[in-house]
């Protein structure tokens, strides 16, 4: 537990370094609003990687007094859905779960030697889970870029269902009304000459 | 363009990130997913636009024509010459930054030549080389630097970055319309054959045919024919629209999205439902079947030829006015484009509502109407028999789209409509609906399939704001009054959001709409059942 209080006392520096070396991977021109811009609508990246990365510290923290893990999949899932659409590689996209550890790794480097040896268990701990969190971020990585090949594919789908129907090469029975559908295009005389 | 010094920490620290340069010497990376494909040259042919040739704007070698420079610095002139505006917006910005965070493209990528005063700097930079003393003499120092291939590139890939939605222009100091600088970057563009296919295609068809896919008089009547059979389905009533009729009252025209793909056909049929139920004389065109106009991101002049056909038809069939379905950039060209292109629609009459005697006196010149301003006057004078317990399954919010709200102050409108069809309505947050409205990312041509990723980063911010009131209210239906938004909207839903569908406001009133002689409704236009009839039944 002891680890647990340590962190507690520096959540705000943690937070605070992790939240700007998160930043930093974005051009400097754009950091700068990213991380002063505390409007949640107008600057939505800033604020969800903000929101997200509270979130997760704390939810990490929760787990240190129970036995089960929490449920961290949405505040890694809010940060990931928008790495997966900007211009990162896949690992510079999960890359911010590992600065974790090395924010913590260097903000307990100045504790006494007597502090350090009894919390490296303890650290361990936490430092695996943290890596179990960089393998979900590789699925949610994949989900999210599924997703977009998949709207990609249901996009050029959604566009062709009508004039398909139109054109009598849809034959499912399960779709309602086909008969009358078809019945409209046979039966009607399409004559469209304007009058003159 | 800031130049932090870096702390003792940021400089210690190892990272993979390239060294800070200036945006002049940061080379443009076509990413995948953030450009669209190159137009075909059958496209280019079929107008008669420069440089038709098979390219990919991935290709190191675009074939330009030997001469592309001179062409590029020689259209530059002219406009300049010709444009006041273009000449002011490239001498008057002083770089305050004002607009730097209010692009959604920028505010959602992160990339800072998506600020809106870095995107109108790429072309500056070129105009001061070759336009200015001071960019002449003392080139970079003077913010001036030479066309290139790379720069020209450079140009291209953020012209097509920027959907012309104009928030940037709202918080401008200067009044700077970012959109007019873009739109005259890509006419320039369009002088090398440098389009794209998702918007040379829809010039081409609408050219040949009369609307974007190029569908045929025949298909675009079976089409609504569709609608009809649906109607009929759902409301026991048998609708029979009239189609290129000579000496009806009124022309209604609407974008050709409404026609063919989901969700703007249930919007097409609440159109179709609510004249009949007015018994309004008004006809359909076959030929001015498209309220859309993509010329408009291809050049003045492509837009300018396009843009007549509708005030053409409804000169030949002799109508009185026009009526205009859910649109937004059809909208602010025709009401605000019509004048200096070809003069006011004075051959048509001043529109008057037949069922209200309502003059739309905001229409003298152009002599159309907008749907929503129709609707909400008839409305307002009690003319329509409305059930909004049909809509009680819905919990709606308002996308104000940008060429309405921002460009055309249709705030008021969709929203009374709204307010009177359904009876859950929950606003967004300020800054992000009315003239602040967040685009939905995929506006001016960009709703293309192959730059998926841009187009949700664009629609970040505004599908943040949905978010927020479908956690706060249990909101799932974003409605709005556009074609572009009505297809957009859904895979952006869809990545960032779930659970929310959208819908065109006509669509709600058409559920609403108790019509003279219907069977007892169970299902709403999407065939989905009502919550008001089960919760009776129960």
């Amino acid at each position: 537990m002891e680890l647990k209080t340590l962190l507690l006392e520096k959540r705000s520096v943690i937070l605070e370094k992790w939240f700007n070396l998160i930043l930093e991977s974005y051009p400097p021109d754009a950091s700068g609003f990213l991380r002063s811009q505390r409007n949640q609508f107008t600057n939505p990246v800033g604020n969800t990687i903000l929101k997200g990365t509270e979130g997760l510290f704390d939810k990490l923290l929760g787990e240190m007094d129970s036995d089960s893990e929490e449920a961290v999949s949405l505040f890694l899932d809010n940060i990931i859905r928008i790495k997966a659409i900007q211009d990162f590689t896949p690992s510079q996209a999960i890359s911010f779960i590992f600065d974790l550890k090395k924010v913590i790794r260097e903000e307990l480097k100045n504790e006494n030697s007597g502090v350090e040896s009894r919390i490296s268990g303890e650290l361990l701990k936490l430092e695996s889970r943290i890596d179990e969190l960089a393998l979900e971020s590789f699925d949610i990585y994949m989900k999210c870029r599924e997703k977009i090949y998949d709207l990609r594919a249901k996009e050029f789908q959604d566009k062709t269902f009508r004039l398909l129907q139109m054109a009598n090469l849809i034959s499912d029975p399960e779709l309602r009304s086909e008969e009358d559908h078809g019945s409209v295009l046979k039966g009607k005389d399409n004559n469209l000459k304007p009058e003159k | 363009m800031s130049n932090k010094v870096p702390t003792p920490d940021e400089l210690s620290k190892i990272d993979y990130k390239p060294p800070k340069r200036k945006w002049m010497d940061t080379p443009v990376e076509f990413k995948p997913g953030t450009w669209c494909y190159g137009s075909r040259p059958k496209y280019l042919e079929a107008v008669g636009m420069p440089n038709p040739r098979d390219w990919k704007p991935s290709d190191e070698d675009w074939k330009l024509p030997e001469n592309w420079k001179e062409i590029f610095l020689e259209g530059m002139e002219e406009r300049l010459r010709k444009y006041r505006s273009f000449r002011l917006f490239m001498d008057i910005c002083v770089r305050c930054g004002a607009c730097a965070d209010k692009c959604h493209f920028f505010i959602g990528s992160g990339d800072p030549k998506n600020m809106p005063v870095l995107r109108a700097e790429l072309l500056r930079s070129v105009y001061r080389k070759y336009f200015t003393t001071s960019g002449k003499l003392l080139g970079k120092v003077a913010g001036a630097r030479e066309l290139t291939v790379d720069v020209l590139k450079e140009i291209w890939y953020y012209m097509y970055q920027c959907s012309e939605c104009r928030r940037c222009s709202v918080f401008c100091p200067y009044g700077i319309d970012t959109a007019e600088i873009t739109l005259i970057g890509r006419e320039l563009l369009n002088l090398l054959g440098l389009n794209t296919d998702w918007i040379a295609g829809p010039v081409a068809n609408c050219y040949r045919t009369g609307n974007h896919l190029g569908i045929e008089p025949h298909t675009f009547k079976n089409s609504l024919e569709f609608f009809l059979s649906d109607i009929e389905d759902i409301t026991g009533i048998k609708i029979e629209p009239s189609f290129n009729r000579k000496g009806a009252e009124i022309l209604f025209v609407t974008p050709s999205g409404d026609t063919f793909a989901d969700p703007g056909t249930y919007t097409c049929m609440g159109y179709l439902m609510l004249f009949h139920e007015l018994g309004l004389d008004y006809t359909w065109s076959t030929y001015a079947s498209e309220g859309g106009n993509f010329g408009f991101f291809t050049s003045n002049e492509m837009a300018k030829r396009l843009h007549y056909k509708i005030f053409a038809e409804a000169k030949r069939l002799g109508v009185k006015w026009i009526l205009g379905g859910e649109c937004g950039h059809m909208w602010r060209l025709l009401n605000q484009y019509l004048d200096t292109w070809h003069g006011p629609a004075d051959f048509l009459e001043e529109p008057v509502s037949p069922i209200t005697g309502t003059k739309f006196e905001n229409t003298k010149s152009s002599r159309l109407v907008h749907i929503a301003e129709f609707t909400a006057d008839l409305i307002k004078h009690g003319k329509l028999n409305l059930d909004p317990s049909r809509n009680d399954h819905l919990k709606v919010t308002f996308h104000d789209s940008c060429n309405t709200s921002r460009g055309m102050g249709i705030f008021e409108e969709p929203r009374y409509i709204i307010k009177n069809v359904c009876n859950h309505f929950y606003e967004m947050p300020e800054d992000t609906i009315r003239e602040k409205t967040f685009c939905c990312g995929s506006g001016s041509g960009l709703n293309a399939g192959e730059n998926m990723e841009l187009r949700m980063r664009g629609g970040f911010p505004r599908a943040n704001a949905v978010r927020f009131v479908k956690e706060k209210h249990g909101v799932n239906m974003l409605a709005n009054i556009c074609a572009i938004d009505r297809a957009a909207l859904p895979p952006l839903m869809d990545y960032w959001v779930t659970d929310v569908r959208v819908t065109g406001v006509h669509e709600l009133v058409g559920n609403a709409l108790v019509m003279k002689g219907e069977k007892e409704r169970t299902v709403d236009l999407r065939n989905e059942p009502l919550t008001s009839k089960e919760s009776k039944e129960e």
